[in-house]
C-alpha cells in the first residue's frame, strides 16, 4: 500500500452538480486519477469519508447561506491547495442574479414559509471569503482542463490554462465568425477561453458560460452589438447570466443604470 | 456521525452517493418509528424568481442550471412549454432528435446511478471505485456504458452538461446523417452491455418490501414515455399536461428546502423509473420485454430496491430507440421552427430520468416571463422516500446500528434522489422524540 498518496477532497456549495459530475465523466481517466491519489472526501461518488488535512480541495458552488460562510472557512483549513471550480464557485452562478434584487420579494415567490429558509442576501465566489488556489471557470467546467488541473498540482508545475478570449480559439480554429458572417450576437470576444468554442460551432453565439477572460473590453463589445441593433436590455441581460457577478460583467451591466 | 440510544433514533449528517446535500432523520419513541425527515439543506437558489422578466428564449439555458445531471431534462420541459404557450409543435426528426437527446441522458444518468451510485450497496462496497479493485471489468463496463450516454448528448447537444445546441424549435445545428450513423458501433455494444447489466443487477438480493404505491408517469399513445403524453396513475388518474396544478399542490415543510408533493388532497406518490415500467410495459419493444422477463420481473414491480432492474432496462430501451431514431434519420431542411412569443400560458412535462418535471410558464407578448413554477421528480418523491423508511425501520430495527443505516440509505438511493434538482432535498438522523 502506497502511503504517500496525496488525498483529494471535494466539496460542495450552492450549484447544480454539474462541476463534480464533470470528475466522474472522465471515464477515461477516472480509475487511473483514482490510483494516483486517494479520494478521501467526495460524497457523490463514495460513502467512505475521512477528516482533514486534504492535499487538494475542489470547491464547487456559491457562498449563499451563514452555515456555508462558516463552512468554507473550515475546509480552507483543512486544505493544502483549494481549488474553486466552476461559475457558482468563482464568480456565484446564476443563482447570483439575486444580488441584483431584493432576496425577500425572490423567497416570497418560491416558498410558502419565508421564515423556514435561511439565507444570505447574496451569492458569492469562494475567492470573496478564503483564499483560493487556482480558479477553474466554466459552466460547467472542461473536462480536459480539469484534467489537466489536476495532472499539473500533482507534479507541482504550473497549469497550462490559457486567459485569453473564445474568439481567439475561434480564429485559431479557422472557424466562421458567426457575428461577422451572419450578424448573431456573441460574446466570445469577451469570454474565457476553455469551452472549446461549443456555441460557434454550433452556429450559435457564445453566451459566456466561461465568465470574462482577462481584461475584456466589453464596453467595445456593447458598441458592437449595438450595431448589430441588439437592444440595451437585452445587451445587458447577456452580460447579466451565469456569470452576473463577475466584476467585469457585473460593471458592464451596472453601468446601463439598470 | 450518528448516536445511538434506547430507542435506536438515529440521524446521517450527509447522505453520500446522491445528487445534492441532504440527511435524514428517525424519530424512534417506545420502540416504533414516530417520525421519518429526509432533511434537503441544498441552499435555495430561487430559480422560479429569477426567470421572472427574463426573455422566453433563455428558459432553455437557464433551467438546465437547476441540475447538472439531468440538464436535458429541464431543457425538455422548458421548450415544450414555452412552444405551448405559443402554439407550436415540433415534429419530424427534430421531434426525434429530441428524444435522442433524451435517451443520452437516460444512458448517462442512469448508468452512473447503477453502477457507480447504488451497485456498491448491493454488494457492499464504498464506492463503484472501490467496487473497480474487485470488480474491473463490470465498471470498466458501467464506465463506456456512461460514456457512450455523453457522446450521445455531446454530439446532439454540443456538450453533455449543461448542452448548448438545444433552443425553443429545436436545436441550432443539426447532425448530418454520417455523423449520427458514426454513433452506431457504440450504441450496437451499448445495447449489449446495458443487456448484460440487466443480468447481472437482475443477481443482486433484493429485500421483501412489496407496497401499494400510486405511481404517476406519463403515457403516449403509442411510446415509451419520454417528452409527451398525457399524466397517468395506476389508481385511475388520467389527465392533460395542463390539469396538473389541479391535482398536485407543493407544500413547505420546516426540515427541507425542497417543497413536497401530494396527489389528490393528501395521497403519497412516486415517479420515477418504476413508474414508467408499471404504467408503460405495454409500450416497450419486444427485446426489452424478455429482457425483463429474463431477469425476474413481471409486467407489475412494486419492490422499489429491484428500481436497479428497471433502470437498467431503461437504458437498454434508451440504446434501442437511439439506434432506432438513427436508422430512420433524414436530416430536417431547417435545424429548428419558428417560435414566435404569445401572451399566455404554457406547460411541460417530461419523463427525467428519475421521473416526471413539471413546468409552467406565463409569458408576454414581448415574449418576456411573467411567472415560472417548476416541480421537479425529487421534491414530489420525497413524502414516499419518508413512508418506505417509516415502513422499512421496524422490519429491521433488530439490525445492528450501522447495517440499519446503511439500509436506510440504500432504501433512499432507490429513489436515485437528485437533491440539487429538488431544492427547493437529505443526512440521516435518528433521534429520541420528546
Amino acid at each position: 500500500m502506497n502511503i504517500s498518496k496525496p488525498k483529494l477532497a471535494v466539496f460542495k456549495f450552492a450549484s447544480c452538480d454539474g462541476c463534480q459530475l464533470t470528475l466522474l465523466n472522465c471515464e477515461d481517466a477516472l480509475l487511473s486519477i483514482a490510483g494516483e491519489i486517494e479520494i478521501a472526501h467526495f460524497l457523490e461518488a463514495s460513502s467512505a469519508v475521512q477528516a482533514g488535512p486534504y492535499d487538494l480541495t475542489l470547491v464547487e458552488g456559491s457562498i449563499t447561506t451563514p452555515q456555508d460562510a462558516e463552512r468554507i472557512q473550515e475546509i480552507r483549513k483543512q486544505s493544502k491547495k483549494l481549488i474553486s471550480i466552476g461559475a457558482c464557485a468563482t464568480a456565484g452562478g446564476i443563482q447570483a442574479l439575486r444580488n441584483f434584487k431584493n432576496v425577500d420579494d425572490f423567497i416570497s415567490v418560491v416558498y410558502a414559509h419565508p421564515d423556514y429558509i435561511d439565507t444570505l442576501d447574496t451569492s458569492t465566489a469562494i475567492s470573496e471569503h478564503v483564499r483560493v488556489d487556482f480558479e477553474l471557470r466554466g459552466c460547467p467546467i472542461d473536462q480536459a482542463q480539469l484534467i489537466e488541473l489536476i495532472t499539473a498540482l500533482l507534479q507541482s508545475r504550473k497549469p497550462n490554462i490559457p486567459t485569453h478570449s473564445l474568439c481567439m480559439d475561434c480564429k485559431q480554429r479557422g472557424m466562421v465568425c458567426v457575428m461577422v458572417s451572419q450578424g448573431t450576437a456573441c460574446l466570445g470576444p469577451v469570454t474565457h477561453a476553455g469551452c472549446g468554442v461549443l456555441c460557434p460551432a454550433c452556429n450559435r453565439g457564445c453566451y459566456g458560460c466561461f465568465g470574462p477572460m482577462e481584461t475584456p473590453n466589453t464596453a467595445s463589445l456593447r458598441t458592437s452589438w449595438e450595431k448589430l441593433g441588439i437592444a440595451t436590455k437585452t445587451i445587458d441581460q447577456a452580460f447579466c447570466g451565469i456569470n452576473a457577478n463577475a466584476p467585469a460583467f457585473r460593471k458592464e451591466h451596472d453601468a446601463s443604470g439598470k | 456521525m450518528h448516536q445511538e440510544n434506547e430507542d435506536r433514533s438515529f440521524k446521517v449528517e450527509a447522505l453520500a452517493r446522491v445528487e445534492g446535500e441532504g440527511g435524514l432523520t428517525v424519530k424512534m419513541k417506545d420502540g416504533k418509528v414516530a417520525d421519518v425527515q429526509l432533511r434537503i439543506f441544498e441552499p435555495p437558489r430561487f430559480f422560479e424568481a429569477f426567470l421572472r422578466d427574463r426573455q422566453f428564449t433563455e428558459a432553455p439555458d437557464i433551467t438546465a442550471r437547476i441540475c447538472g445531471i439531468c440538464p436535458v431534462a429541464y431543457q425538455m420541459s422548458a421548450s415544450h412549454a414555452m412552444e405551448d404557450a405559443c402554439g407550436v409543435t415540433v415534429g419530424g426528426a427534430l421531434r426525434d432528435l429530441r428524444r435522442m437527446l433524451y435517451c443520452g441522458e437516460w444512458i448517462e444518468s442512469h448508468t452512473l446511478h447503477v453502477y457507480m451510485l447504488h451497485a456498491p450497496d448491493f454488494l457492499g462496497y464504498d464506492s463503484g471505485i472501490h467496487m473497480a479493485k474487485d470488480f474491473p471489468d463490470i465498471v470498466e463496463r458501467g464506465l463506456r456504458l456512461k460514456k457512450i450516454g455523453n457522446t450521445l448528448m455531446t454530439l446532439l447537444g454540443g456538450r453533455s452538461v449543461h448542452p448548448v445546441n438545444v433552443r425553443l424549435g429545436g436545436f441550432y445545428r443539426v447532425p448530418t446523417r454520417s455523423e449520427m450513423a458514426a454513433l452506431k458501433p457504440d450504441l450496437e455494444w451499448a445495447r449489449e452491455a446495458a443487456l448484460q447489466t440487466v443480468q447481472w443487477v437482475a443477481g443482486f438480493e433484493f429485500p421483501d418490501f412489496e407496497q401499494d404505491y400510486t405511481f404517476v408517469s406519463l403515457r403516449h399513445a403509442s411510446e415509451y414515455p419520454i417528452n409527451e403524453g398525457r399524466i397517468v396513475s395506476n389508481k385511475g388518474l388520467d389527465i392533460a399536461i395542463s390539469e396538473y396544478e389541479q391535482h398536485f399542490a407543493e407544500e413547505h415543510v420546516a426540515h427541507s428546502t425542497a417543497l413536497h408533493s401530494r396527489l389528490d388532497g393528501n395521497k403519497l406518490y412516486f415517479v420515477g423509473p418504476m413508474a414508467r415500467y408499471n404504467l408503460n410495459f405495454d409500450r416497450l419493444p419486444d427485446a426489452v420485454q424478455k429482457a425483463a422477463e429474463a431477469a425476474g420481473l413481471r409486467q407489475q414491480c412494486r419492490n422499489p430496491f429491484q428500481g436497479i432492474i428497471i433502470r437498467s432496462l431503461e437504458i437498454l430501451y434508451a440504446c434501442e430507440e437511439s439506434l432506432r431514431i438513427i436508422d430512420n434519420y433524414k436530416p430536417p431542411k431547417l435545424p429548428s421552427v419558428a417560435v414566435p412569443p404569445k401572451d399566455a400560458i404554457g406547460y411541460g412535462c417530461t419523463e427525467a430520468p428519475r421521473g416526471l418535471l413539471y413546468h409552467r410558464y406565463r409569458i408576454e407578448g414581448n415574449g418576456k416571463i411573467r411567472e415560472a413554477k417548476i416541480v421537479p421528480p425529487t421534491s414530489q418523491n420525497q413524502r414516499i422516500i419518508e413512508d418506505d423508511l417509516s415502513r422499512l425501520i421496524p422490519k429491521i430495527i433488530d439490525f445492528p446500528q450501522d447495517k440499519l443505516k446503511h439500509r436506510c440509505e440504500q432504501a433512499i438511493r432507490n429513489y436515485d434522489p437528485c437533491i440539487s434538482c429538488s431544492t427547493h432535498f437529505l443526512d440521516l438522523k435518528i433521534e429520541e422524540a420528546d
